[in-house]
């Protein structure tokens, strides 16, 4: 198939530029009054958050709050679903991601993604799902592929357990690592902002406590934003933390304010373990 | 709360009652599955047998290479036939494979629009189109256009009837494909076509084949839309425009002829199509089935571990 392989273009990744009035300054990524409807009935209202760089900031909330739809729309990932709607801005990097001069592709270069199951690509091997990104959008340098693939394992933590077999089927590791290639997968486009959905939902405590200690890694030189439905988790890994309900933003404070001060009444409750 | 484990005692005696009529139940469903599978297989099977039986005497080196000898001699062959059916089973693909691969395409990964929903019905209503009309529409399109028997006209009339199936089974198995790995690869940043041929098509890649298979095998004993655009020879292929022989039209022929020899070689061109259409389907399988995916592959390396 290497007929239909295609050489990414300048011209094809141009940077656009459209200034905004919100000071982005420390922040490298800002969400700016986003509404998202499904079918016309919101399911995010109207939510402002800024993320700085180089921080993890974690959104906590009971289920069916819009953690994940609000997560989705900082990826422009609601284009895949028909019935959603998105208004308001998303800003990286000072440039408005829902711009209608913009192809979602630029930005979905800098953004790297992993979901709340893990989605290793089936038919390819470890190596393949970590260089697919890179591939199918032309790399094929075999040298600076091999680099990559070391260092994303590397960060992910799972190069030494599949270093001496990377041309095993992804399908063929355990949950937990699948989990973990999906992060390196994620890591190899070298993002700048990385986004999580639950990435330790389906895990166990050993493999959820190795992706922790990469995520505290990774903070060093990405922006991290992680949905959580664990709050021992947002606390052990965040700085900030935003808390959702039923699609508003109730509270987005720094983590340890948070959880030890919280301002709202349905912030200490959800805290404290009252409902949720 | 002993009028409650009072009712629950009597709950589980129900269940209890329940049992040996659930386990019968489930016996006789069973059975009936099991009867009528023997009842499908049985004609199956038996068409099979007879067609081995019958076709084994008459398969020699002359019978599967040489051309007709006169007729009801009982000599010569289905040289012509057998190189017909190779060609005519190659022209149809090449044209209706990707034709139909490529709608199939459309209709899974574009297709949440009218005129994909359209097009999905009136495909579903060409699949169950008698193939005669197929083979009269390409008659009337291209021989009668050309004033000649024409090769073309019969691949034409195949592939319309491959590729309704080719596409309804191709945008099955691609719609079998979990989002998920479609979200993955735009998240990272991949255009869409790419999506769908390095990813998506990769993982649907077994769905897909069976159907294409599923065709052939269809369009290898298809005779009604032949008789109207190749009609049937005698000579070896020699162009394009001339008539041409293929396995079916032979069988045909030879089973109206009145003599033992002509019965007895329409029963060895039928074992030999048979043949020809088992080496195709497990050939192309075999051919598909590499070592990272496909039941054959798997088997070879679980061999393979074995071993050592």
């Amino acid at each position: 198939m290497t007929a239909l392989s295609l050489k990414p273009t300048n011209a094809e990744i141009k940077e656009p530029s459209n200034p905004s009035s919100v000071d982005s300054e420390k922040y490298k990524m800002i969400a700016e009054n986003v509404t998202i409807s499904y079918d016309k009935t919101p399911a995010v209202k109207n939510i402002t958050m800024k993320f700085k760089e180089r921080s993890v900031t974690a959104l906590i909330g009971p289920s069916g709050c819009g953690k994940t739809t609000f997560l989705r729309c900082l990826n422009r990932m609601h284009d895949m679903t028909k019935n959603a709607s998105v208004t308001g801005k998303v800003m990286i990097d000072n440039i408005d991601l829902y711009d209608k001069s913009i192809d979602p592709i630029y930005h979905r270069r800098k953004v790297g993604m992993v979901f709340q199951k893990p989605n290793p690509f089936p038919t390819m091997s470890i190596y393949d799902n970590v260089t697919a990104g890179l591939k199918l959008n032309g790399v094929r340098d075999k040298k600076i592929l091999d680099e990559i693939v070391e260092d994303s394992l590397k960060m992910a933590y799972l190069w030494d357990e599949v270093k001496h077999d990377l041309k095993k089927s992804a399908i063929e590791l355990s949950g937990g690592q699948q989990q973990r290639l999906c992060i390196a997968r994620a890591l190899a486009i070298q993002p700048e902002v990385l986004l999580m959905d639950e990435p330790a939902s389906a895990l166990d405590p050993i493999a959820t406590q190795k992706i922790e200690e990469t995520i505290m890694e990774l903070k060093k030189e990405y922006t991290i934003i992680i949905v959580t439905h664990n709050m021992q988790q947002a606390v052990r890994v965040s700085d900030y933390t935003g808390f959702m309900y039923l699609g508003d933003l109730i509270e987005f404070r720094e983590t340890k304010k948070l959880f030890t001060d919280p301002k709202h009444e349905l912030t200490a409750k959800y805290v404290q373990g009252q409902f949720g | 709360m002993t009028t409650t484990s009072q009712r629950r005692q009597e709950y589980r005696n129900l269940f209890k009652q329940n049992v040996e009529k659930r386990l019968l139940v489930d016996k006789v469903v069973r059975i009936i599955v099991f009867a009528c599978v023997i009842i499908a297989i049985i004609p199956l099977g038996s068409i099979l047998v007879e067609v081995f039986k019958n076709g084994m005497s008459a398969l020699s080196y002359e019978f599967l290479t040489e051309a007709p000898g006169s007729i009801g001699s009982g000599e010569g062959g289905i040289g012509p036939a057998i190189q017909g059916t190779l060609i005519i089973i190659g022209l149809s693909s090449l044209i209706g494979v990707p034709i139909g691969v490529m709608s199939g395409i459309y209709l899974s990964e574009y297709g949440d629009n009218r005129l994909a929903r359209s097009i999905r019905f009136f495909n579903d209503v060409f699949m169950e189109f008698p193939s005669i009309v197929l083979g009269i529409f390409a008659f009337l399109m291209i021989v009668l256009v050309l004033g000649h028997f024409s090769v073309w006209a019969g691949a034409f009339a195949l592939s319309l009837i491959m590729f309704p199936i080719i596409a309804r089974t191709t945008e099955e198995s691609l719609k079998m494909v979990p989002v998920t790995y479609r979200e993955a690869g735009t998240a990272l940043g991949l255009k869409k076509w790419v999506i769908t041929f390095r990813i998506v098509i990769s993982a649907a890649k077994s769905g897909m084949i069976t159907g294409i298979l599923l065709s052939v095998s269809r369009i290898g004993g298809e005779t009604a839309p032949l008789i109207m655009t190749i009609l049937g020879s005698s000579q070896f292929f020699s162009s394009m425009d001339v008539p041409m022989d293929a396995l079916p039209l032979r069988i045909w022929r030879l089973s109206l002829l009145p003599y033992d020899s002509a019965q007895l070689q329409g029963w060895g061109s039928a074992l030999v199509l048979i043949i020809i259409i088992l080496g195709i389907n497990l050939g192309v399988r075999y051919f598909f089935a590499n070592r990272k995916n496909g039941i054959l592959g798997q088997l070879v390396k679980k061999g393979l571990h074995a071993k050592n």
